[in-house]
């Protein structure tokens, strides 16, 4: 069974989003995801200051098996990328929850009541 | 609804990740392919590949039928044991499926269908038997399995759970095959390593399964058998050809005899063919992506497009085969569209690796 913390939000195209104190957004892909694509070897991030949509195809990932976009969960602003998950893919493998994406300001906090949480991300991603 | 192999319970018992492939719900890997694709490169794995086709041809004419029916010329096969690879031609020269084919005695051929294309096969050749008016006899082996065991260590291994095949079939020679009791021992495979297809009933291979786990032969999955074929420069059926692609464009030229004076189905169409694209690997020279099927190979010359592309855990870095314009020489710089981006790839001469080393030059990093 792959792990679904409950402190985090989801999206059905299988991101997790956390809500930091100061109000910005961490982004990653979730376990069950990682598990899916299987050993991933590449990672493209957004630029930091890109402004994006909701579900806007922002990232890439790709395993050995296949490639993923990533979409930005809500409409806001890149404010940090993880390069060292772009250094290093399979850290992604090894904790998706530990290896995020990259980070985003909301413009709209309201977009933050649209993701679901653990429980209906459990039945989302059955 | 997918069929299932005899041995899907004790992938399940393993935690493998099944995917339909062809039809059948087959493991793609248990854990890390990578770490699969290592285990054969470096030491030991098995793959259950029962979803492919055992097909005997029998009778005192069988040498006659296959020399018709198949592109490579079965007179290479003279000595019992023997086995080649081989294409099934149409008309046009378009590939209906690959094969390996085991001369077993003058009286018996042994051919391994792939799963998707067998029953189209069977329906082919039963109706070149009755053109022919051969009297040939066809049996479909579905009450076998087959176990691939691939690696440096898969004969150390092997025989050490079937000492008492060793002795008869201990010193098979590469593209081999001999039967002992209820074991069809093959040194073949489609990893580019030593290695056996074991042919037998569903329960005898059961049996070896899990003596051959205990003996920790790694458990793998077709995403590991994918990476390793690709790695070793082998063609699939259905990505490098089908019946739209002749085997002089899949790289496959010198598996069809063209020289004897034999008639094969296809021969006419492959004499008549002035081939405009050639079969070659790709080496990722930059960061940006993974090589995939379809993408668009630009070169000087015209645009090519690629066959299989992966991410190769021996080279650390994306290969792919490729079909472009035959005037692309090896070592020639082309250009990949991946996404919205170009990347700059390397043509080279597959195999890209085989027998635990790798045989193209580095991406200078």
């Amino acid at each position: 069974m792959s792990q679904i913390p409950n402190n985090l939000k989801y999206t059905k195209t299988h991101e997790w989003v956390r809500v930091e104190k100061d109000g910005t957004i961490t982004v990653g892909i979730t376990d069950h995801a990682q598990e899916a694509l299987g050993d991933l070897v590449f990672v493209e991030l957004p630029e930091t200051g890109r402004t994006l949509a909701q579900d806007e195809a922002c990232a890439v990932v790709e395993s050995v098996k296949a490639a993923s976009d990533i979409y930005a969960p809500v409409t806001g602003t890149v404010v940090e990328a993880n390069g060292a998950v772009a250094d290093a893919p399979e850290t992604i493998n090894r904790d998706a929850y530990e290896a995020w994406l990259f980070k985003m300001k909301p413009t709209n906090a309201a977009n933050l009541d649209s993701l679901l949480d653990a429980d209906a991300y459990a039945q989302e991603s059955a | 609804m997918l069929k299932k192999t005899f041995l899907n319970a004790e992938h399940n018992v393993l935690g493998a990740r099944m995917v339909d492939f062809g039809g059948w719900e087959m493991p793609v890997n248990y854990g890390s392919q990578v770490d699969e694709h290592h285990a054969v490169r470096r030491d030991a794995g098995m793959f259950d590949v029962s979803h492919m086709v055992v097909f005997d041809v029998r009778g005192k004419d069988a040498r006659t039928f296959l020399r018709y029916a198949l592109a490579n010329n079965i007179d290479k096969l003279q000595d019992v044991g023997r086995a080649f690879y081989t294409c099934f031609l149409n008309e046009r020269g378009g590939v209906i499926d690959d094969m390996i084919v085991y001369f077993l005695d003058d009286f018996l051929f042994r051919v391994v269908l792939n799963a998707g294309t067998a029953d189209k096969d069977i329906a082919l050749l039963e109706a070149l038997r009755t053109r022919q008016e051969s009297e040939v006899t066809f049996e479909r082996r579905d009450d076998l399995g087959i176990l691939a065991v691939q690696g440096p260590n898969a004969a150390t291994l092997l025989w050490k759970v079937l000492p008492e095949v060793k002795e008869n079939a201990g010193a098979l020679a590469p593209f081999h095959a001999i039967i002992d009791g209820d074991y069809f021992i093959a040194r073949t495979g489609y990893t580019g390593e030593d290695g056996f297809e074991i042919i037998a009933p569903h329960e005898t291979i059961k049996t070896l399964w899990q003596d051959l786990l205990e003996a920790r032969v790694k458990p793998c999955g077709l995403g590991a058998r994918d990476t390793l074929r690709l790695e070793a420069g082998m063609a699939l059926y259905g990505q490098e050809m089908d019946e739209a692609v002749t085997p002089l464009e899949a790289g496959l030229g010198w598996t069809v005899d063209l020289k004897s004076k034999r008639d094969f189905i296809g021969k006419e169409a492959l004499l008549a063919q002035k081939p405009i694209r050639r079969f070659v690997g790709l080496l990722l020279l930059e960061a940006g992506g993974v090589l995939r099927a379809h993408q668009i190979v630009h070169t000087k010359y015209g645009d090519g497009e690629i066959t299989s592309g992966t991410f190769s855990p021996t080279l650390n870095q994306s290969i792919a085969l490729a079909r472009v314009p035959s005037a692309v020489e090896d070592g020639a710089t082309v250009e990949v569209s991946v996404r919205n981006k170009r990347l700059a790839a390397r043509v080279v001469k597959p195999p890209f690796a085989r027998h635990g080393k790798i045989l193209v030059e580095p991406v200078k990093s």
